[in-house]
């Protein structure tokens, strides 16, 4: 029997409608439709999805973790980029 | 009279729906691949869930104050009503696609004719199951496509399957009696008149497949009657052990 992997696929489930696409793990498939499936039988048993989104893991194109110095640390001082010297009205509970 | 017909006809529904998750929950760790492992233990539990649903409507219906419990473990080989196909081994990967294939192309249809019986409660237990079994059958599809257009050896394991099932499937359309007071009635259709579109569906699997439909017509048979193959034992041995050891268990 061959011993071959099979390739690995990221999966997004989206909960509702409205929600944007969320990363909940990965699996192995064949193939694209093997991992929507698999996805399906893997990640929705609760209820958690309306809809799938699989993408094969070697296409992910992934900052490097040597360089988060460089990409990220910068921010850390900016904090006038954050909206944090606006009141917020009471009774607003999302923003 | 009535009663009694139903609770037989519902006890047949619900020893194939039984039957059929015990031998995929025999999967779970021993899975090709732990995703389809997980398929496999979902489709067991879909199938029990159905089979709990069945066997509480028909030890109401019999009246004599069985449980679903008692109707699953505690009936010997030959009270069981089940189609022989559904007690045949797991055997390989193969094997068990081809089993899941050519039995839920009958069963799928079968619920939804059952999803506008005319009994109320039967249609509504076939109108939950139906969504689960288009979800089986698109998978076991999808699996003997794949092995039987696959490898030399998977093409050939996937035959040898189909050709060893094949004699099991003409029972699923023999009409006896209660198949002929369930199409009378509404309360189910006819098994025969499934056949052309299972024949055509399976058909068109098995081309897709590039696999030779079997020419053989030689129909094994008894299921319905409680003559089964030696494989229901073994099977009803493992399932219904702790049952009959420790009476009342539970968990």
């Amino acid at each position: 029997m061959s011993q071959q992997q099979w390739p690995l696929f990221e999966i997004f489930i989206r909960s509702k409608s409205g929600l944007s696409h969320r990363h909940v793990g990965s699996l192995h498939a064949a193939d694209a439709a093997m991992a929507i499936d698999h996805a399906r039988d893997l990640y929705t048993r609760r209820g958690e999805g309306i809809s799938i989104w699989a993408v094969e893991s070697k296409s992910i194109v992934a900052s490097d973790p040597a360089e988060s110095a460089s990409l990220f640390e910068p921010a850390a001082d900016k904090i006038y980029r954050h909206p944090t010297f606006y009141d917020v009205p009471e009774g607003v509970d999302n923003l | 009279m009535d009663r009694e017909r139903l609770s037989e006809y519902l006890l047949r529904l619900a020893d194939n729906a039984l039957i059929s998750g015990q031998q995929l929950a025999a999967w779970v760790g021993h899975g090709p691949e732990l995703e389809e492992e997980m398929a496999m233990a979902n489709f067991a539990l879909d199938y029990i869930g159905q089979a709990r649903m069945l066997y509480t409507y028909a030890g109401e219906v019999e009246g004599k104050g069985r449980s679903e419990d008692e109707l699953a473990f505690l009936r010997d080989g030959m009270d069981f009503r089940n189609v022989l196909l559904v007690e045949q081994p797991n055997g390989d990967f193969a094997q068990t696609i081809a089993r899941q294939f050519l039995y839920e192309s009958w069963y799928l249809p079968l619920l939804e004719a059952l999803a506008i019986s005319t009994d109320r409660r039967l249609a509504e237990i076939a109108a939950c199951a139906v969504r689960e079994i288009r979800y089986h059958l698109r998978h076991a599809r999808m699996w003997l496509v794949r092995l039987g257009d696959g490898t030399d050896e998977s093409r050939q394991r996937m035959q040898t399957a189909i050709d060893l099932l094949w004699p099991c499937t003409g029972e699923l359309f023999a009409a006896d009696a209660i198949d002929e007071w369930a199409a009378e009635t509404g309360l189910g259709p006819h098994p025969g008149s499934l056949r052309p579109a299972w024949d055509a569906k399976v058909g068109a699997a098995i081309e897709e497949a590039t696999l030779k439909r079997p020419v053989s017509d030689w129909v094994a048979r008894g299921g319905r009657r409680g003559r089964h193959t030696e494989h229901l034992g073994y099977l009803l041995a493992e399932m219904q052990f702790l049952q009959r050891a420790y009476l009342a268990a539970n968990w």
